[in-house]
């Protein structure tokens, strides 16, 4: 399962041109990694892709730190 | 200049006469077309003209499942949507005071609400492929206002405020959104005015005569190409000098 959180990671880095050293599980979307608000929108929709999920609108916007997503997925990934 | 091929545009209201004239002038610079509308027939009938590079999806912008299913089965049949030109629009004029609840929401439903629905639906792909061209059709009177369309200006004017907060929120991803704004244009929705009512307004065009559907579709491709990346958030009139703004 550790491997949802590297996927993670690895997106999170792509995505938003970070260091991966950054990219610590508390670290916050917006205020720590220089994310706006279509930058989290797109990473929901990264995520959605990578692991086959389904991110409601609701659920999305309590994501806000790379760890709250990593539970997310954890919790609802199919594979 | 102005080439859109490899592009795909979606173009709601199309089997009316303007949204007919933007597909077939989006088609005739290389786009594949999807044609909506509720008139099937009609759309089938554009689509013969047209030859290839076509497809129909008909459905009713007052309803928000059919508007998704409308996105979802565009992007299935093209690919994508590069281009989307929100054109469908309805109305039910009335002066205010015997204006009925129903006129006014069905009017904002239609004309405003569900455009915005479509954009929503269709914005998720550009963003993906940080580019797209979301271009609204709105009116001269949702500037200007004109007696016995409450509703219709209010959608319109509606439409240029919602343009110019999606051109912000979207322009760093490659998407523009922009307005054209038709004058009066010799199309059926004119054809039924009077001669006495149609050189009343002749009356106040410095042009002197009524606009055709191909000169809105002209700014359409315009605003539908690589050439007009810079342009955004802005409103295009078109109307012979009727209202300068």
């Amino acid at each position: 399962m550790s491997d949802i959180a590297d996927r993670v990671k690895k997106i999170v880095v792509e995505h938003l041109g970070v260091e991966a050293a950054q990219v610590k599980e508390d670290a916050k979307f917006i205020d720590d990694l220089g994310a706006d608000s279509l930058d989290t929108v797109e990473l929901v929709m990264a995520f959605e892709e990578e692991f086959g999920i389904e991110i409601p609108d609701d659920a999305a916007e309590k994501i806000q730190t790379v760890g709250d997503a990593i539970g997310f997925i954890k919790g609802n990934a199919k594979s | 200049m102005f080439d859109l091929s490899g592009k795909a545009a979606l173009v709601t209201g199309a089997s009316g006469g303007i949204g007919g004239a933007i597909a077939r002038a989006l088609h005739a610079q290389g786009a594949v077309v999807t044609l909506s509308g509720t008139r099937a027939d009609a759309l089938e009938q554009l689509k013969g003209t047209l030859g290839g590079r076509t497809h129909v999806i008909a459905a009713r912008m007052d309803d928000a499942a059919d508007i998704e299913r409308l996105a979802k089965e565009a992007e299935a049949a093209m690919g994508k949507i590069d281009i989307l030109v929100n054109n469908a629009g309805i109305t039910r004029d009335n002066i205010s005071m015997r204006m009925k609840d129903e006129e006014w929401e069905k009017v904002l439903e239609v004309n405003l609400t569900g455009t915005f629905r479509l954009t929503r639906a269709a914005m998720r792909g550009m963003m993906k492929r940080r580019a797209g061209r979301v271009i609204n059709i709105t009116s001269i009177v949702g500037v200007t206002g004109n007696p016995g369309q409450a509703n219709y200006a209010a959608a319109k004017a509606g439409l240029i405020g919602m343009s110019k907060s999606l051109a912000q929120e979207l322009a760093s991803r490659g998407i523009t959104v922009n307005c054209v704004a038709p004058g009066f244009i010799a199309t059926p929705m004119t054809d039924v005015l009077t001669d006495d009512q149609k050189k009343a307004i002749l009356g106040r065009v410095p042009a002197s005569r009524l606009g055709t559907p191909e000169e809105i579709a002209a700014a359409v491709v315009f605003l539908a190409s690589d050439e007009a990346a810079y342009v955004t958030g802005q409103t295009l009139h078109i109307n012979g000098g009727m209202a300068m703004i």
